[in-house]
């Protein structure tokens, strides 16, 4: 352990993020600093527990203590090697995770946790600065081939493993850039695009082909694709937003945020957008829903110059602080607050929208919504019911829908190789394997919409699966077993 | 009658320990008398011996006196046969067996080799005893007692030679009836058959000796000399022919390193050859030792042999118990030489040792080098000597006395009859040192390291290529590296652990393991005591001699060829050095230790033979040194795990008998951590070359992971210190002082290996679960080979997490995880029952991942009751108890915490070994109750005071530590705030020590000492003693619980602890499972379970850990972390660093106000174990606890499809019941008797009413004995009860004492008592003193120099606290070993003075032995150093020798006034009168660190405010 009264000594403290007025300008990232001295403290105030509950609390199981110990001895290599030991992608999680990690932090008990997404960000790009963040090539090839669609997270986590394991592996995507959501939906102030061409690149490099516009299902054939590859990894994401059938949907001005948000990203990349634009400039914009999209799509409105941003969301406004019914070390559903909040939004709970309201020319002009409560019915499930007297009309020219996802697409691919799914909709896949022979999937599109690090623990989970589907055996890396294991 | 093994009870684990003594006449004067006061002896040291189930079985007493020829006349003429003239005939006792049929057939073999052996039959006398008093046990067991008498061939002239003839007699007879004779077992067998001597002896009580030989009562039994011996046994089933004394001996002690002892001994018989023996006599007495018999009967018979071969009995005593030789800088060249010449022939026979030795003609006692058994001699004006334990023994005129001594560690004492007059150490041992010019011999063959040529090149080169594949086929992980490698590397020490350990025994564990993990170390407890390797690194030793060893029998210059080795932790030029040796007859051999890499069975063992094979080739080619070497290795070949490899071969060698002719090295790449080397060096090895952690140096230097500014030099020195410091820990533990002892004596347990392996290649080690088999040690070395080598070329290969000091994703399992944690604390803060039992499902529920052996086994279904009829809750509270935390090493928040939760629920917390503030005694306001009901007794001692005990409802005196056994502790500096010095009676600032022994335990009687001293500190408190599970935990259970405890607290190896060396976390002890099995099977089988509580502690987490303790044995049960956990504890596992994020384990102020646990949760985890447990009793269908404890045959195996690890685990053994009688006890249902209805204190009490009652002054004299022991204990207990810690204004009680005193005089006095002794004492005077007043001087009619002369015993003051005594007279050995604040005057101490003290002063009047201050933090000492002696005799690591100042000499002239006017003392007198020229020669002893923090104070002083937590004020306690 680096520093055994670091976290007596030190304050969590990180660099500073850039100006709101001004960044809200551009949509370079808000928080691109890394600052080693910062960081190099910041480690020390890691306090190596005999149980790491962040390494629990880490869905890639990430050996935080011992990175953070590497980093307060300034020795970035080694901390670099422990990171890339079991995530492939420290950039993005670096970045865009919620950090479940620093939420079971035992140093958050009672004190602010340990900056451990920050001094992920450092090692990576320390990394990448001094060039040993370099391209892993196998020693030999095995003569296997492994197709895997979708190229988010997930499929990028598990191209890069089976490629480690000598697998030739194409990677199909049928947008017309690679990284899925990482490219289209997460808006480019959050995570720069760059940082997804570089790990692309460093893939290439590694062997790994990547097909893009290649929509498997439709331009791309799957009888061709069980045919040509020994095995096929599905992780195309869950891609069907959840909608909100109520009067005036139809109204021009009601958008899912996804669509909003990749128009976006494509003119940030210098992209067509091949589609109705979308725009949020000078109006009045209600985002309904108050996850991590809705955020996205706050920041972005800004960024168009909106008028008044609102964002509303029908559960009930989450506490600043812990509760008895979310102990440390849990996940905790308390108010957070992201630098899109920072910048400027009208943040309301409680609320259900019951209309679009429309003008004549079938443009959305308003919504009405009302406040809610939370009813618990003795043998009933708890069910919100509107608080009489509370419904209003507020203006509003553009409304983002931002209320997740609910499965994957099934029409297309996932229908013609007749896969099984489960109650949610989702890939049925038990141990990544679906009911069709040599066929797998991982990401959302088999547990469900979530988070990026549990998109790259699935792919690299789901790579060992199809290495050990193909070669009898797996020497990757894995999430909960040793390599000591003796499994027989 | 020996009872074979069943169950879990091996009857080598016996162990005994004793009183003994001699008593003779200098000038060989003959009388009755002497054997007429010698049983006097016995009976006044009866409380040494010890009793069986019954009062009137002992263990065993004995008497050996030189032949009363005349006696033996006139009796053999009443039965028909006429005795030739002494020393014509030869007289046997012996033990013939009670079937007449049998004794019939033994007869006959002993008159066939009579005339074989060309003597004479003269004839034989049944022995007169008497058996009416004997107890039952005795009775079933007694042999028909018969001497026989031989006459001396004609041709032999020389008495020697005939004795010798005698002692191949016997070794023949006794041989041949055991092989031939059916149904003879052990019950054959010669006390003693010598023309010189005869031995009286058998399973009885020293009381009892006398009437039972009517042979000792009769008149005309004659002898100038006599040796007694009484026994106190721990084992179950005495055994009259264990009785001592033996031939030569009488041995109080034990010998730790006896398995090695005998090895090597067997293996030195094959080339035996003497010039007193023929071949085939030497035939006729082999084999000499018998791993069956005692340690003391072995030790014993290889004197025997060493005599008869033509060495002289002191010269043989100095080989087997030399003294602390190396390093000795005060040690005579000559002296140093034979010892170090002597060191090539045999190792030590380690271990606390008084011995007691005659021959008929010289009688004589020594001391082992640690001086840890008291032996105290007479030397009256009529020329006696009487040497015994205790002094008081026998009633001598002050007046005759000449003089009163004690032995010195290390040193001998020979009277020699023939020559009339007392031989001294140093003359004796100069004529024997100068018989041969030992130093020439060495300086002329012996080879050392440093001499050795350069070697030419090295194997060793860091190879990038192979290295990695090295570090993961020999299973290094990560955290090797970094929490073992780094560390040692850094600091020069091991890395400190806390929190114990939580993960599956080698044998349950799913990762590949280390083969030296399923050995678990063995460790002292009660019957002898660890060593203090630090402290008292002087009596330790790492040398080792590596080469062939020649003939025993001779000695020759040649005998000393060997090559020495300072550390056994070679490096690699070393390594070179020895594989190039080419030096006479010592020359190198590599063999490398490989076997095939392809899975099929049998590979092993063909590797092991073929390189079994190749070490006898070897040998037969002529080398003398073999190096075992795994540096073979490649895809198609592994390693053979080094310590297999060294143990085969070693073995193997035995077997042979070629073991003696060559010394094993090892080099190998499964070496790094402590443990891998003690196994090894345990196995057989005397050195170790550790080429890959050299490796791993380097490559963790070029990774940078090492600190920047430590060379890869300096960083190997360090690791090599840290092994090195280690070993010596690991060796002092057993109380094993040098590696030569240590090396092959197996101080192991093994745990899953299965007996085929053990018996084959860990010949003698005890492994009582099976486990194993070979195939299966292959496949684990096999399943890290395939790592090194994947059939996977694209693999990046990298080393295992570990995950075994810290909890890992990848790594090991553990009861703690992330999980099981969270649920446990949400559990109990919330309320939440069902919650809890998610938490218990998930720590039962151990199917895939076995950790605990309990998790093999099930309930056997019964019929369940309803839930309503079991026992309530509330009645099994009180069967609770929290763990032994210390104030100091958690935070007065949780220490409270959990002591308010159990005395809520009316279970017991545990102080731990802090002490307790006193403020804690009485009640809260709001009615909580702060006050531990378990007050811990460890061996620090801290604020143990009359007081402290007297508020107490359990004495916990703490043998031994789960999770560091034979360790000490170390509270450093940091940690000791305000608060907590003055709980603890020292200095804020000053770090305090824990030695690994208790000072006033050394051995099974003087824990009964303890047990009898707190009994009367306290009469309602239950006195426990803990222990920790090892190999023979039961029979030590069987002498605690005759060493009258009440409670024996069995504890595991896992156990928790604030900070100990990782490896001790992980290596030492064994599960609570085996250790409590043990313990309530042997009791039980002892019928002694009745008398006990069994309590069982060490990962105890849920109810049903619960319910297998109690179907195993144990009533109660502690619960340490899973309380600790509840209160917030995360298992941080940073006890030691004070940093405790969550305010458990701290003393920073800041981070203890963030402490949040709440009784109220403590007492939710109980209440929700007990249901649990009630439960589980429901559906087995008991209705109480004690229904349900020991009913081990309601548990079975799991038995489900198990892994392949788990396949030949036999645990039946756990689950052995004793067969039951109608008066067999399962669980405790008697009191003990603790013989404190009349002691002396008794009378003190009723004379001191009117000061209890109204501080009214009372006076008192009385006459005392040796048999008064504690006095003044119960008083203070009285006193304490009414007037609290300060006790009674100063000389409220005044008592004067005349005579000897027993031990443990003024143990605990409290303050207003005051002691005047006029006469001597015995050991433990004034221990925890309390504030009394002692004062002692030598009898007024005596003559002898009370300042030449020892007065008190050793280990005087241990642990005192305050108060005042003066004594005119020598101390001997430890004297104020761990004061804290008493102020005495004493005239000369012996070694060790003042140890570990940290606070007091000590004003010493004369000389003191060595090591003088060793461990003192605090307090001061003066000592006249008018010899100019002190200077070398103190141990300067913290102290500094200071001058005195103004404030010295003023308190020091009072002190020695004082002393003046309380003893009359002439050197008092004569200081004072002269004060300006003596006052010069005064030295002052100061702590460096105290004197640092003193100083700062008084800088402070000024400004200083007081800590207001830890408020001075007391309450008045309600007790």
């Amino acid at each position: 352990m680096g520093k055994p009264t670091g976290f007596l000594e030190q304050q969590r403290e990180l660099p500073g993020k850039r100006d709101p007025k001004k960044r809200i300008n551009d949509y370079n990232e808000v928080d691109p600093v890394v600052d080693e001295k910062i960081t190099v403290k910041q480690a020390s105030r890691c306090m190596d527990c005999g149980i790491p509950f962040c390494h629990h609390g880490c869905p890639l199981g990430n050996i935080i203590p011992e990175f953070n110990d590497a980093v307060y001895q300034e020795n970035w290599k080694l901390a670099y090697e422990i990171l890339i030991s079991t995530n492939n992608f420290p950039e993005f999680t670096g970045r865009i995770c919620p950090a479940p990690c620093e939420a079971s932090c035992v140093l958050g008990i009672n004190k602010p946790a340990v900056a451990i997404e920050y001094i992920e960000k450092s090692i990576i790009e320390r990394a990448f600065q001094d060039g040993y963040a370099k391209p892993r090539i196998p020693t030999s090839r095995t003569d296997r081939k492994v197709a895997v669609v979708g190229s988010g997270p997930t499929g990028l986590a598990a191209a890069a493993q089976l490629n480690y394991a000598g697998h030739a592996v194409t990677v199909f995507e049928r947008a017309d850039e690679i990284g899925g959501l990482l490219r289209y939906g997460i808006p480019d102030f959050k995570l720069d695009k760059q940082v997804v061409d570089r790990r692309v690149q460093l893939m290439t490099e590694e062997g790994v082909k990547f097909q893009t516009n290649a929509n498997v299902g439709v331009n791309v054939s799957v009888e061709q694709l069980k045919e040509e590859f020994d095995a096929i990894l599905l992780c195309g994401g869950s891609t069907i937003p959840r909608d909100l059938p109520i009067p005036g949907r139809e109204l021009k001005g009601v958008h899912f945020a996804m669509d909003f948000l990749t128009q976006q990203n494509r003119r940030v990349g210098g992209k067509k957008v091949n589609a109705e634009e979308i725009w949020a400039t000078g109006k009045n914009v209600v985002v309904i829903g108050g996850g991590d999209t809705g955020s996205d799509c706050v920041g972005t409105s800004n960024r168009h110059g909106a008028k008044l941003v609102t964002q509303i969301e029908i559960l009930s406004k989450p506490p600043k602080d812990r509760t008895a019914t979310m102990p440390w070390p849990s996940w905790p559903m308390i108010l957070r607050t992201s630098t899109s909040h920072e910048e400027g939004c009208d943040r309301n709970w409680s609320i259900v929208t019951k209309e679009f309201v429309g003008d004549e020319q079938g443009n959305l002009k308003a919504l009405r919504i009302a406040e809610v409560e939370m009813k618990t019915q003795p043998g009933k499930a708890p069910a919100f019911v509107e608080v009489p007297g509370t419904e209003k009309e507020i203006p509003c020219e553009l409304a983002l829908l931002a209320m997740g996802f609910l499965h994957p697409q099934h029409t297309g691919l996932l229908d013609q190789l007749g896969v099984d799914k489960d109650e949610r909709g989702n890939v049925k896949a038990t141990k990544y394997q679906t009911s069709a022979e040599s066929i797998f999937a991982a990401g959302d599109m088999r547990r469900g919409q979530s988070l990026v690090v549990w998109a790259i623990s699935e792919g690299r989970e789901a790579a060992r699966a199809v290495d050990q589907y193909l070669t009898g055996q797996t020497v990757l890396e894995a999430k909960e077993q040793g390599i000591l294991s003796l499994m027989d | 009658m020996e009872t074979d093994q069943q169950g879990l009870y091996r009857p080598e684990f016996e162990k005994d320990s004793c009183g003994v003594g001699f008593i003779a006449n200098m000038k060989g004067n003959k009388s009755h008398q002497i054997v007429s006061d010698a049983l006097t002896m016995l009976e006044r040291m009866e409380h040494r011996g010890a009793c069986g189930c019954e009062p009137n079985t002992g263990d065993g007493a004995g008497i050996l006196i030189q032949v009363p020829h005349e006696f033996y006349i006139s009796e053999c003429r009443k039965i028909g046969f006429k005795l030739p003239e002494f020393g014509s005939y030869g007289v046997g006792l012996v033990f013939f067996p009670r079937d007449a049929k049998v004794r019939e057939e033994c007869r006959k073999v002993l008159d066939r080799q009579i005339k074989k052996m060309k003597m004479t039959l003269l004839g034989y006398r049944v022995l007169p005893t008497n058996n009416k008093d004997l107890g039952e046990t005795a009775l079933k067991a007694e042999p028909v007692m018969e001497q026989v008498f031989i006459k001396r061939p004609d041709k032999t002239t020389n008495p020697d030679d005939f004795e010798r003839k005698l002692f191949i007699l016997r070794k023949y007879t006794t041989h041949i009836v055991t092989e031939s004779v059916k149904g003879v077992d052990n019950q054959f067998y010669f006390s003693s058959l010598s023309y010189k001597t005869i031995a009286y002896k058998g399973m009885v009580t020293s009381g009892q000796l006398r009437p039972y030989f009517a042979d000792l009562e009769h008149e005309d039994v004659v002898t100038a000399l006599a040796v007694i011996h009484s026994r106190f046994s721990t084992n179950t089933f005495p055994s009259w022919r264990l009785a001592q004394p033996f031939r030569f001996i009488a041995h109080n002690g034990e010998i730790n390193t006896v398995r090695g002892n005998i090895n090597w001994l067997n293996s030195k018989e094959a080339f035996f050859a003497s010039k007193y023996f023929t071949r085939e006599e030497l035939d006729m007495i082999l084999p000499i030792c018998n791993p069956k018999q005692s340690d003391s009967s072995n030790l014993d018979n290889t004197i025997e042999l060493l005599v008869h071969a033509g060495r002289s009995l002191p010269h043989v005593m100095m080989m087997l118990i030399p003294e602390a030789w190396d390093g000795n800088e005060s040690m005579s060249q000559e002296k140093r030489d034979f010892y170090e010449y002597h060191a090539n022939l045999m190792e030590p026979w380690d271990g606390p040792a008084s011995i007691t030795f005659t021959d008929g003609k010289i009688v004589g006692a020594t001391l082992d080098r640690n001086g840890l058994r008291p032996s105290r001699f007479v030397v009256t004006d009529d020329d006696m000597v009487i040497m015994a334990s205790e002094v008081g023994v026998l009633d001598i005129d002050p007046a005759k006395v000449v003089t009163k001594g004690r032995l010195q560690p290390g040193k001998m004492f020979v009277v020699d009859l023939e020559q009339g007059r007392i031989v001294s150490d140093d003359e004796l041992k100069k004529e024997i040192c100068n018989r041969q010019p030992y130093g020439k011999w060495l300086r002329d063959n012996k080879v050392r390291l440093q001499d050795l040529p350069e070697p030419g090149g090295s194997f060793h080169k860091y190879d990038p290529v192979t290295f990695l594949k090295r570090q993961i086929s020999f299973g290094y992980t990560s955290e090797d590296l970094r929490m073992i490698l780094a560390q040692m590397c850094e600091t020069g020490k091991e890395a400190l652990g806390s929190m114990g350990n939580d993960t599956p025994l080698a044998v349950l564990s799913k990762q590949a393991q280390h083969l030296s993990s399923y050995f678990k170390q063995l460790f002292a407890q009660v019957t002898n005591p660890p060593i203090d390797p630090i402290r008292e690194r002087l009596v330790m030793s790492l040398v080792s001699h590596v080469g062939g060893s020649l003939n025993l029998l001779e000695e020759s210059p040649e005998h000393c060829i060997t090559l020495e080795l300072p550390t056994p932790v070679l490096t690699n030029t070393e390594m070179e050095r020895i594989r190039y040796i080419d030096h006479r007859h010592l020359q190198t051999k590599t063999i490398y230790t490989y076997f095939k890499a392809d899975g099929k069975p049998g590979s092993l063992e063909k590797g092991l033979n073929r390189v079994c094979q190749y070490v006898t080739d070897a040998i037969e080619d002529g080398f003398t040194i073999i190096i075992l070497s795994d540096r073979s290795f490649d895809s198609g070949h592994t390693q053979i795990p080094s310590l297999l490899a060294v143990a085969a071969v070693h073995h193997d060698l035995i077997r042979k008998g070629l073991r003696g002719k060559v010394g094993l090295l090892v080099e190998a790449g499964d070496v790094w951590e402590t443990h891998h080397y003690a196994t090894l060096l345990g196995y057989g090895a005397s050195g170790v070359n550790p080429y890959l952690v050299y490796q791993t140096i380097h490559d963790m230097k070029k990774r940078n992971v090492l600190k920047e500014e430590l060379t890869e030099e300096k960083a190997i020195a360090n690791y090599r210190k840290a092994v090195a410091g280690e070993l010596l820990k690991i060796m002092s533990k057993m109380g094993i002082s040098t590696l030569q002892s240590y090396h092959g004596a197996q101080i192991f347990e093994a745990l899953g290996i299965h007996p085929e392996v053990i018996d084959q290649y860990f010949t003698g080690t005890v492994s009582r679960i099976g486990g194993l088999k070979l195939d299966d040690i292959a496949r684990e070395a096999l399943a890290k080979h395939q790592l090194a080598f994947p059939k996977t070329a694209n693999w990046l290969p990298h080393l295992a997490v570990g995950g075994v000091y810290q909890w890992k994703q990848r790594g090991e399992v553990h009861l703690f995880n992330p999980q099981t944690i969270h649920l446990l604390q949400q559990s109990t803060k919330v309320n939440d029952y069902a919650l809890f039992k998610k938490y218990s499902n998930l720590i039962n529920d151990q199917s895939e991942r076995a950790i605990t052996l309990r998790s093999l086994l099930k309930f056997k279904k019964g019929k369940s009751i309803p839930i309503s009829e079991v026992e309530s809750k509330e009645s099994i509270f009180k069967r609770f108890a929290t763990g032994a935390m210390s104030f100091g090493s958690i935070s007065y928040e949780a220490h409270s915490t959990l002591a308010v939760a159990m005395n809520h629920i009316g279970g017991k917390s545990n102080s731990g070994e802090g002490g307790e503030d006193e403020m804690r005694f009485a009640r809260n306001e709001n009615g909580d109750w702060e006050n531990s009901a378990i007050k811990q007794v460890a061996s620090g001692r801290f604020g143990v005071t009359s007081y402290y005990l007297t508020n107490a409802k359990e004495l916990q005196i703490k043998m031994a530590q789960g999770a560091k056994p034979g360790e000490g502790g170390q509270l450093p500096g940091h940690k000791v705030d305000e608060w907590i010095g003055r709980v603890r009676h020292s200095t804020p600032g000053v770090g305090l020590i824990s030695p690994p022994p208790h000072h006033d335990i050394y051995s099974i009687e003087d824990l009964a000492q303890l047990i009898y001293d707190l009994k009367n500190a306290n009469r309602d408190a239950r006195i426990s003693v803990k222990l920790v599970s090892e190999a023979g935990v039961g029979t030590i259970a069987s002498g605690v619980a005759k060493a009258h405890a009440d409670v024996i607290l069995i504890a595991g190896h896992d156990g928790g602890t604030g900070a100990s060396p990782i490896s001790s976390i992980r290596h030492a002890g064994l599960p609570w499972e085996l250790g409590l099995a043990e313990a309530h099977q042997t009791l039980v089988r002892n019928k002694l379970r009745g008398r006990v509580v069994l309590q069982a502690d060490g990962q105890i987490r849920t109810g049903r850990d619960l319910a297998i303790a109690a179907l195993l044995g144990a009533e109660e049960w502690g619960v340490a972390t899973a309380a600790l956990v509840t209160t917030g504890c995360i298992m941080m596992r940073k006890c030691h660093l004070n940093t405790c994020p969550v305010g458990v384990a701290t003393q920073n102020k800041e981070l203890r106000a963030l402490f949040t646990g709440k009784p109220e949760y403590v007492v939710n985890l109980f209440t929700f174990l007990a249901e649990e447990l009630r439960e589980i009793m429901a559906e087995l269908g008991f209705r109480t606890i004690n229904e349900m404890v020991g009913q081990a045959d309601r548990l079975e195996l799991r038995g489900e499809d198990e892994h392949w690890k788990y396949q030949n685990l036999d645990l039946s053994p756990l689950l052995f019941k004793e067969p039951m009688s109608l008066d067999t006890a399962l669980f405790k249902q008697e009191e003990q008797d603790h013989g404190i209805e009349n002691v002396l204190d008794r009378k003190l009490i009723q004379l001191a009413q009117p000061a209890l009652k109204k501080t009214e002054p009372v006076q008192g004299e009385f006459v005392i004995s040796n048999q008064d022991r504690a006095v003044g204990a119960m008083l203070s207990n009285e006193i304490s009860k009414i007037y609290l810690g300060p006790g009674l204004p100063a000389d409220t009680v005044r008592m004067k004492f005349t005579g000897t005193a027993g031990q443990s005089f003024g143990a605990f006095v409290t303050g207003g008592v005051t002691f005047e002794l006029e006469g001597d004492a015995n050991d433990y005077f004034g221990k925890g003193l309390s504030g009394g007043k002692l004062i002692l001087y030598p009898s007024a009619t005596a003559t002898f120099n009370p300042s030449k002369n020892i007065i008190v015993g050793n280990v005087a003051f241990f642990g005192g606290t305050s108060g005042e005594a003066f004594i005119k007279g020598m101390a001997g050995e430890r004297f104020a070993v761990r004061n804290s604040g008493v102020k005495v005057v004493v005239e000369g101490v012996g070694d060790h003075g003042c140890e570990y003290m940290t606070g007091g002063t000590v004003v010493v009047l004369g000389d003191t032995g060595r090591n003088f201050a060793a461990g003192m933090s605090g307090g001061v000492a003066y000592v006249w150093d008018v010899n100019k002696t002190f200077v070398k005799n103190c141990n300067m690591e913290m102290v500094l020798l200071d001058t005195l100042n103004e404030e010295d000499e003023q308190l020091l002239h009072t002190m020695i006034e004082q002393h003046g006017k309380h003893t009359n003392s002439e050197v008092a007198a004569h200081i004072l009168g002269y004060w300006a020229s003596t006052f010069k020669n005064f030295i002052k002893v100061m702590p460096i660190d105290y004197k640092a923090v003193l100083e700062k104070r008084k800088a402070e002083k000024k400004s200083a405010a007081q800590t207001t937590l830890g408020n001075t004020d007391f309450k008045f306690s309600s007790n």
